[in-house]
This record gives C-alpha cells, sequence and structure tokens, in this order.
C-alpha cells in the first residue's frame, strides 16, 4: 500500500504505518481504561445503528464514523460540560465522547420522541447541552462559523470557555473555512477547529480534490497553531489537542488538529463501499482495518499487563448488553405527536 | 410635558441600539462598516464610542461567518444584531439564516433557540445599480422559523427592533434608506412581544385596501392623501411584520373595503404582493372583490443604473394613485 500520490502527510495517511500498538508512555491507567471504554462505547452504538440501517428500522441518513473513535475521545479528554462542541454529519462520535445520552442518541436515530432533539433530528441533528454538545447538523461546513461565533461568547463571558468544530477534509473546501479561521485568528477566538481528515468526501478521495492532501496548511496560512496527528492514535490526539485546548482556555486564542483517520464504512449507511471513487478498495480498507484504534490501544495494553484479554472480553460483553438494552427501549419509544411538525418552529416549547 | 421633538427613521434605529445595549448587556452588534457613517448612514452614529467596539464590532469583509458567529453566540445566551449594509451582499449569508437559525429549534425538537436579529439594510437609487439595490424580503418570508419585519415608520423602527432582538427566534430586520429622513414624536420605549405585533391600519377608509410593508406602506400613506380628494377613501395597512403574516387585519380590511391594491418593492413572481393576494382570494372566496386586485411592484427587471430608467424603475405615490384610480374607474390627471 502506497501513500496517496503527491502526499504531505506521508505515513500519517499511509495505512501501512503505523499500525502497531500505541506508545503508552506514563499514561495514567486509569485514563488509558477511560478512553477504552469510551471508544468501545462509541463502536458498539454505531453497530446497532448500522444494524437498525440494515433491517429498515432506522431511515434517516446515517453517518458512520467506524474507525475513526480515536478523534473524539482525544479531544474530548480536554474538554469540559461549559465548552461548546459543535459537528456535523458524523457527528455520533462527537456527542458520545463528551458523554452524551446514549439513550437519547439512539431515540433520536429512530426519530423517536425521547430523543434528544425530540425526535426531530434522527442521526445527523442531534444536541445534548449538558454536556457542551451544543448541536450538529448535515450541511458541510455550516457549523465551523457557528462554533467560532460560540468562541466568540465564551470570550465576551471571560471565564475560560472553549468552543470547538468537528469538521471533515471535504468541508475544508468549503469557502466558510477560510472566513471562519480568518475571524478566529483575528479576533484571538478561544476555539479549536478539528479536521476529522479521512481521506474521502463522500465517494472522492483527497488526492482528486485537493493538490495537498494535508488540510492543517489552511490553518497555517491564517497564523493559526496547527497539527497533524494520527488520528487513530488516541494519545497522540490527547497529547496534541491538551496544550492546544489549554492555550485557548487561557485567552492565547484560535488553534487546528488535523486528526488522519479512515472510515470503515461508506459515506452513508453500514456498507463498506467500496466501489465508489478511484482508490478506495477491499485492500485499502484491510489495511486501514489493521490501523483499527480501539486494536492498537487493546494491544499495547495487553502488552503492558494492564487489562487481561479475559477483562477486555467481559468489559465489551457488558457494554454491549447494557447497549442493547437502551436500543431495545429506544425501538419501543414513541414516535414525537403530530403537534411537533408545529410546535417547534418557533421558539417556545420546553427547552 | 413637553411634546417629544420629532425622531427621524435612521435615528429611531438608533435609539434602539442605545435602548437595547444600555439595559441588556448580552446585546452586541456584529458587521461590516459599524464604525463608520458610510455603511450605516445615521443609524448607529457613535454607537461604537458609547458601548466600546467589544460590542460594536466591525468585521473583516465576511458575511457568511459573521452571521453564522452571530448564530454561535446566540445559542450561548447573546442577542446578537448582525448588519448587513446592503441586502444584497447578504446573500453570501443565505446559509446561515435560511439553513441553520431557521431551522435549528425546529431540527433540534426546541431544545436550542437561535435568538440572533439580523438587520438588512435596503439602499438603493443613486444609479447603484443591480447588486446595490435588491429588496428580497420575500424570499426570506418564504421560510419558516424565521420572522421578518419591515418598519415603515420612526417608531417602528425603534421599537420592532427591540423587540426583534429581545424576540427568542431569528428575526430579519429589514430598513429602508429611503425612509431614513421620515420623523415623527416619539414616546418612551415600551417593550413589545413581538409574537403579537401584525398589522397596522394607518388610515381608515371604505373605498379600497392599500398594503405594503416598509417604505411601500409610506407610499400607500402619500397616496391615500392624494386619492381622499378625488373621493376614494382608502384603509392603508402596513404590515410591518411579513412572516408570520397577520392575515386576520388584511382580511378583515378586504372585506369591508372590497378593493384591494398592494404595493410591494421587490418583484412581481412569486412575490408578498402575490402572498397578499392568494390570501385574500383563498379566504374571502371569488366574489370578495368589486374589482380584480392590483399589485404595484418592479418590473421585472434588475435595477437599472442609468437614471434614465432608475426613475421609471421605482413605483412612486403617483404610480399607485393612477392605477387605483383606473381600476376603480375614477377620474385623474393624466
Amino acid at each position: 500500500m502506497t501513500a496517496l500520490r503527491g502526499s504531505e502527510l506521508g505515513s500519517l495517511a499511509d495505512p501501512a504505518e503505523l499500525s502497531g500498538a500505541l506508545d503508552l508512555r506514563r499514561e495514567p491507567p486509569l485514563r488509558l481504561l477511560r478512553f477504552l471504554r469510551d471508544m468501545l462505547r462509541i463502536r458498539i452504538v454505531e453497530e446497532v445503528v448500522a444494524e437498525w440501517v440494515e433491517r429498515g428500522l432506522a431511515r434517516a441518513p446515517c453517518h458512520l464514523g467506524i474507525g475513526q473513535e480515536a478523534i473524539a475521545v482525544g479531544v474530548s479528554a480536554q474538554l469540559e460540560p461549559r465548552d461548546r462542541v459543535f459537528g456535523g454529519h458524523r457527528s455520533h462520535a462527537h456527542f458520545l465522547a463528551l458523554g452524551g445520552d446514549v439513550y437519547g442518541l439512539l431515540a433520536e436515530v429512530l426519530g423517536r420522541h425521547d430523543g434528544v432533539s425530540r425526535g426531530m433530528g434522527g442521526s445527523m441533528h442531534l444536541v445534548d447541552r449538558a454536556v457542551g454538545f451544543h448541536g450538529s447538523v448535515p450541511l458541510v461546513g455550516a457549523t465551523i462559523p457557528i462554533a467560532v461565533g460560540a468562541g466568540l461568547a465564551a470570550k465576551m463571558d471571560g471565564e475560560g470557555a472553549v468552543a470547538v468544530s468537528y469538521f471533515g477534509d471535504g468541508a475544508s473546501e468549503e469557502g466558510v473555512l477560510h472566513e471562519s479561521l480568518n475571524l478566529a485568528a483575528t479576533f484571538d477566538v478561544p476555539v479549536v477547529f478539528v479536521c476529522e481528515n479521512n481521506l474521502y468526501s463522500s465517494h472522492l478521495d483527497i488526492a482528486q480534490r485537493q493538490p495537498s492532501d494535508r488540510v492543517a496548511r489552511f490553518g497555517e496560512a491564517h497564523r493559526i497553531p496547527s497539527v497533524s496527528v494520527d488520528g487513530n492514535d488516541v494519545l497522540a490526539v490527547a497529547r496534541a489537542a491538551q496544550p492546544l485546548i489549554a492555550r485557548a482556555r487561557a485567552g492565547e486564542g484560535a488553534a487546528l488538529i488535523e486528526a488522519v483517520t479512515y472510515r470503515h464504512r461508506g459515506h452513508v449507511g453500514p456498507n463498506e463501499d467500496v466501489d465508489v471513487g478511484l482508490r478506495r478498495s477491499l485492500e485499502e480498507l484491510a489495511a486501514w482495518k489493521r490501523r483499527d484504534p480501539i486494536r492498537r490501544l487493546v494491544d499495547a495494553m495487553l502488552a503492558a499487563s494492564l487489562i487481561t484479554p479475559a477483562a477486555f472480553k467481559a468489559h465489551e460483553r457488558a457494554q454491549r448488553i447494557e447497549i442493547a438494552a437502551l436500543a431495545q427501549r429506544a425501538e419501543a419509544a414513541p414516535f414525537p405527536p403530530q403537534s411537533a411538525l408545529l410546535d417547534y418552529v418557533f421558539a417556545g416549547a420546553a427547552r | 410635558m413637553s411634546e417629544p421633538r420629532s425622531t427621524s427613521y435612521g435615528e429611531a434605529i438608533r435609539l434602539g441600539f442605545e435602548y437595547l445595549m444600555s439595559t441588556n448587556p448580552k446585546v452586541f452588534a456584529i458587521g461590516q462598516g459599524l464604525w463608520s457613517p458610510w455603511y450605516v448612514g445615521s443609524s448607529m452614529t457613535d454607537l461604537d464610542r458609547k458601548f466600546g467596539r467589544e460590542r460594536v464590532i466591525d468585521t473583516p469583509v465576511s458575511e457568511l461567518a459573521c452571521t453564522a458567529a452571530a448564530i454561535g453566540a446566540s445559542l450561548c445566551g447573546y442577542r446578537p444584531i448582525v448588519v448587513h449594509p446592503r441586502m444584497d451582499f447578504m446573500l453570501l449569508a443565505v446559509d446561515p439564516i435560511v439553513n441553520q437559525a431557521a431551522k435549528w429549534s425546529h431540527m433540534l425538537g426546541g431544545r436550542v433557540a437561535p435568538a440572533l436579529t439580523v438587520r438588512a439594510i435596503v439602499n438603493r437609487g443613486g444609479e447603484q445599480g443591480a447588486q446595490h439595490s435588491q429588496s428580497l424580503h420575500a424570499w426570506f418570508a418564504h421560510v419558516p422559523g424565521l420572522r421578518v419585519v419591515m418598519p415603515s415608520t420612526a417608531r417602528d423602527a425603534r421599537d420592532l427592533l427591540i423587540a426583534s432582538v429581545l424576540c427568542d427566534d431569528p428575526v430579519l430586520y429589514i430598513d429602508d434608506r429611503w425612509l431614513y429622513e421620515r420623523s415623527e414624536p416619539l414616546q418612551d420605549v415600551r417593550e413589545r412581544d413581538l409574537r403579537s405585533e401584525g398589522c397596522v391600519r394607518r388610515r381608515v377608509g371604505g373605498d379600497i385596501t392599500l398594503v405594503g410593508a416598509s417604505y411601500s406602506a409610506y407610499l400607500c400613506e402619500q397616496a391615500a392623501e392624494q386619492l381622499a380628494p378625488l373621493g376614494v377613501d382608502c384603509d392603508v395597512i402596513d404590515a410591518r411584520v411579513i412572516n408570520p403574516l397577520d392575515e386576520a387585519t388584511i382580511l378583515e380590511s378586504c372585506s369591508r373595503t372590497r378593493a384591494l391594491c398592494v404595493v410591494d418593492g421587490g418583484w412581481r413572481a412569486a412575490g408578498f404582493a402575490s402572498e397578499v393576494l392568494a390570501v385574500v382570494a383563498e379566504q374571502l372566496g371569488p366574489s370578495a372583490l368589486r374589482a380584480a386586485p392590483l399589485r404595484i411592484t418592479l418590473p421585472s427587471a434588475p435595477a437599472p443604473t442609468s437614471r434614465a430608467l432608475e426613475q421609471s424603475y421605482y413605483p412612486t405615490a403617483e404610480t399607485v394613485v393612477r392605477a387605483v384610480a383606473k381600476q376603480l374607474g375614477v377620474g385623474v390627471a393624466a
């Protein structure tokens, strides 16, 4: 497997590289266990959603981030409930990594009134303000400037909150990213831009869309501290995010993190979509699966005797049982009443 | 108490800002040219000095990001007013207005309320041409979830701005530079609930209903004055808020006068005037009017630059008078 032609990301974008166990250094074991638990939870929830799509239970478009869990988990480790996080069409992980309500997400995916958006949003429109997740919507790039505004509000509040904008490599081709980076840099806004560069926008790979595969260059052009990291290494993401978020919190302005990753499933839905685009292939997918962020952490923790295979299995099984129960409850939850159609057009219904 | 002094529409907008920023620390203004009279006329003079440039923010040339940033701030408890000195340029920010602000409450089940006010200024005439002239209120009035406010008087310019900003919904507040010198004495501010603000009858008459919003409502008032000596008593309805539209006031008037003329600063096709005609036809039935209803709109062409063409492009009070007189079979000097 060779890296993309003209790749500036080099090994970060080459699945033949960086597939070994993670370098744990002196990470506290509890922190590692938390990372493992959170990534697994996201993976299992999305597998439930994938199955729902296959069964025809979930009909709203579901964009799965299976394979990309390390990014949201690594970034969220630096965040607090008072922070303001915004996502896009593929945001289950962003929501869950903050501790967003699992049942509320599952019910929402099924369009049920118990959902976090009262069944009005489905997979692509999520919110849970209590944990700092202020909204995800699918229009590409739309929430980038909204996050800048939330950061501006945080700056006006002067209490050290930060905003986070998750977006993909496709959104880096929207003009609004330029406006947003410029605004954030000019006004010293405490916002951290997190680009999940999974190398594909829908069916087209980045080599067919940009002269370079390195999205961090846009941040640099706006004098914003920018780093590119292995997005399948939760520790690398957390180590990159920590100083940049701390810096924003201290009033030193915006930052950009480009986390290079790969989605195991297609752009939308549960299939692997190796039949679209020029480069995405079974071989490429298999290579990236060897770079699975969860497996790499598990391997490192096993090697360091921080967990045993049996304990890991038991933990995974417990999470699956817990999430299956929530899923079952969601399947039985009611749909929104007809009155909901008009109730939420304007403010006034209970928030 | 002495009679309050006369205040112009432009100054009234400034008073609205001043009231809001003095009474609510969460209000701020953001947009291009806010430190310059060149962009916003008399409507924001010295606000930056009085309230600081952190609350009256002049921005990079980024309509899209600044409008969306205001949404983000509103989701975090602020009450931003985004200013677009020309509505034409605001089109670069249609996504945040139409796809985001107007829909977040609905898409997210009422969990959030983007309580921002987008202020768009109509600034036309003076040979400025097609991209410096547009009144696109009808586009935005089409969108559920977005309130569209169009004041025609100084009092409304101030009080509806205040009501817009205090409202929990996204509001598009449109003011017209051609009204900036229109003056009237203002009483003290009384905070209003925008949700209860609808049409206002500016003049009572029984012969024909004239409906307009913003500068067009002013044209209706002027036309009504000229029509009175000809024996035509006009019921003049100032729409003020065109989405959601207060249909009841218009319907009541039309059912009494049984004649209708809508004056609209926008184009004819799928426009505000079309909407009013449709509401009346639909609600009052085929025999409700005794003459065919009239729409007085811009010609179906972009705004010209040449003054020779510009003069005939914009309807005037005389245009309205002639059309109404003809429709009702009343003699008027050619």
